[in-house]
């Protein structure tokens, strides 16, 4: 029979990084039964059975109101579990006890992990661990799920007392109504057993928070810290691609080119210039894309986007959004699509929306990727980051306009704000090197399905019919882009550069791709090729097409699946494809008006 | 009734004690998963630029909350040093 644990616990508890702890790296995200979302789990072995972790979502509350916590009550309630692995937070132990009583109420065998048990101890506060798992009745761990200590002890006391509860039961969904009771429970074991220092000293996260949240310095700080991001991305990742893409050019002119050197051209065409360039320069971004979500995890796990939220908050309040909009804005660096499924934490339904259809114009890793390439091509290297850092503010500056002008019934319902400042903490190496790997493989999965597809068929486009010069007006491709003229000329984007953008509708990643099979040549004979045919005020005007024309395939599905209805889909497509084509209009027209 | 101070009023640094949440039923149980509830001391940390939320404490946990949010809690002095006992609490002003 298989065994199933779910792990519980408040935000902020550190639950994901245990969970990362117990499971390693094999974790995936499974659909449930019942529930409309998708939850992380992953085998794990214990003693001689293999057990399923389900990570739920993080809750405050058995009875909170946000969709993370409905949906964590829902799976409590009606998924059968040999027990809950409850993870409390040990410095805040006072408030956190508050969900255990709750769920102890629920009848499930419960395991309680103490983490961060070594911090609370480096801040004074003691607790009586034996005391506490006496009055409870039962069993405690304490572990530090960021260091790893506690963890295989955890592993055996988990095998123990699975062993006590072998088969999976249901939750007793009697309605939890006692809170008043649960209060008082809390306070007197509390006395008991947890001791605070009456006055806490200064701590690191107050000196640093006196110059990070300051009333003047603070936005600045912030503005400089995320420059300071971008320039370690382009620092570090750029030498590095430059080195991956010598070696594949390399590989493909000793190894490649004369092992199929026996087949037919078109064969030779499709392999070389189409799979080969487009996947490769494609694969070329790989470092840059690990360099950047080492550099966005640091600043996420740091706690530092907590007071972004805080900085940002009165600004973002005046267009119907709050400080956690800002934060998932944040997050879509990475990609829109976990971002807009964030915004489930918005309870009131109309700024939910209003939020996740702002977040498309989030500047993704697989747009940064198309700008990347343009910036390097076609701008000197002084002037590179700073023409990305624009792109950013640009981004930023359609999400506000768009909030502005959609803010309608969300500015009135506004929700209240309400959230956890978690303290400063450092991400240690192991965190950071289990999240990048997580990345690349999402990264390499998405080269592997999509992007395969995406530069065959652009091969296909531009080679058909076989007699005709590739991407010539002759060829689909070429046909395909004479309609598009008309649309695309007012703009200073060019017919080939126009192909490129319809395929990046499908993921944005197949762009570079897509230019690579469209040019014949990839990597740095791309960028020479593109340096030549383009100035810069056409590559500025490209990239600002491509940074707001419209969001992926995979972005609107999960648009259309969180918002519950395709009508928020399209209202985002139309919007952004004519936002889009303004914006792009308005620059090259000024600017070429400007330069003449 | 004693008429007690907002906590969007307040000035920050100094320590206060919940006395009453005037919220719905959704904003106070949030407020309680977080801590606040009256009987616990609190402190306002900092009131963020441009009149956005406050950052408050309530035992080992910061909170930012919004003012107008804010206002709902109702809050009187406490000194730090002395056990609450309500005959000898300082006036609110």
């Amino acid at each position: 029979m298989s065994k199933r644990i779910a792990l519980v616990g408040m935000p902020n508890t550190g639950k994901s990084t245990l969970f990362n702890r117990l499971t390693g790296a094999g974790a995936r995200v499974g659909n449930w039964p019942g529930l409309t979302v998708e939850l992380l789990s992953a085998k794990l072995l214990l003693g001689d059975s293999m057990v399923e972790l389900v990570d739920l979502p993080g809750l405050h509350n058995l009875h909170g109101f946000s969709e993370d916590e409905r949906v964590a009550r829902h799976f409590i309630e009606t998924q059968p579990v040999n027990g809950l692995l409850v993870v409390l937070n040990a410095t805040q132990l006072e408030r956190q006890l508050a969900l255990v009583l709750q769920l102890k109420a629920l009848g499930l065998p419960m395991l309680l992990v103490l983490n961060m048990a070594d911090e609370a101890a480096s801040r004074g506060i003691r607790i009586q661990v034996e005391t506490l798992s006496a009055s409870l009745g039962l069993p405690i761990s304490l572990v530090s799920a960021k260091h790893g200590q506690g963890v295989p002890e955890l592993r055996q006391a988990l095998t123990a007392w699975l062993r006590q509860y072998p088969t999976p039961i249901t939750a007793q969904a009697r309605v939890l109504a006692e809170d008043d009771n649960i209060e008082h429970t809390l306070d007197t074991l509390l006395a008991q057993t947890v001791h605070v220092p009456p006055v806490l000293s200064p701590s690191h996260t107050d000196r640093l928070d006196h110059f990070l949240l300051h009333p003047w310095l603070g936005l600045p700080l912030f503005l400089l810290i995320m420059l300071g991001v971008f320039q370690v991305v382009y620092g570090l990742g750029t030498p590095l691609q430059d080195g991956l893409g010598w070696l594949l050019d390399a590989l493909k002119t000793r190894w490649l080119a004369p092992a199929i050197s026996g087949l037919p051209a078109w064969a030779i065409s499709f392999l070389l210039e189409g799979l080969y360039d487009g996947i490769g320069t494609v694969m070329t971004f790989l470092p840059i894309i690990v360099v950047f979500f080492l550099a966005m995890a640091v600043v996420e796990d740091s706690g530092y986007l907590a007071r972004a939220a805080f900085l940002m908050d009165a600004l973002m309040s005046r267009m119907g959004l709050d400080g956690r909009a800002f934060v998932l804005q944040l997050m879509g660096f990475g990609c829109n699509v976990p971002a807009m499924m964030g915004a489930r934490v918005i309870r009131s339904r109309a700024q939910r929306i209003l939020t996740m259809m702002t977040i498309p114009f989030s500047l993704c890793s697989a747009r940064l990727q198309v700008f990347l390439f343009f910036t390097t091509a076609v701008f000197s290297p002084r002037a590179a980051p700073w023409v990305l850092f624009s792109l950013y503010v640009i981004s930023f500056a359609v999400t506000f306009l768009t909030a502005w002008i959609w803010r309608g019934r969300a500015r009135k319902g506004a929700d209240p704000l309400l959230m956890e400042l978690p303290p400063y903490r450092l991400p240690t190496v192991s965190v950071l090197a289990r999240q990048s790997l997580r990345e690349s493989g999402h990264f390499l999965r998405q080269a592997g399905g999509f992007i395969i597809l995406g530069v065959a068929l652009v091969w296909f486009l531009t080679h058909f019919p076989l007699g005709a010069a590739p991407a010539s007006p002759a060829t689909l491709a070429g046909r395909l882009a004479g309609w598009m003229e008309p649309i695309f000329s007012p703009l200073g984007i060019d017919q080939l550069l126009s192909i490129a953008l319809l395929f990046g509708f499908v993921a944005k990643e197949v762009v570079i791709g897509a230019l690579a099979v469209i040019y014949g040549a990839g990597g740095d004979q791309l960028s020479g090729i593109l340096a030549q045919r383009l100035d810069w005020i056409q590559a500025y005007s490209f990239m600002l097409f491509t940074l707001v024309y419209t969001p992926c395939l995979s972005a609107l599905a999960t648009l259309r699946r969180e918002a519950g209805g395709s009508r928020y889909m399209w209202a985002s497509l139309v919007w952004s494809l004519g936002i889009a084509w303004l914006l792009s209009f308005a620059f090259y027209q000024t600017a070429r008006a400007l330069t003449q | 009734m004693t008429k007690f101070c907002s906590l969007n009023t307040v000035p920050a640094g100094r320590c206060y004690i919940i006395m009453r949440i005037d919220a719905d039923a959704d904003l106070s149980a949030r407020m309680r998963a977080l801590g606040l509830q009256p009987g616990r001391r609190i402190q306002v940390m900092r009131r963020s630029p441009f009149h956005g939320p406050i950052q408050v404490r309530s035992g080992q946990t910061d909170i930012i909350i919004r003012r107008a949010d804010a206002a709902a809690i109702h809050v009187r002095p406490c000194d730090p040093n002395i056990e609450h006992s309500p005959a000898n609490e300082p006036e609110c002003n």
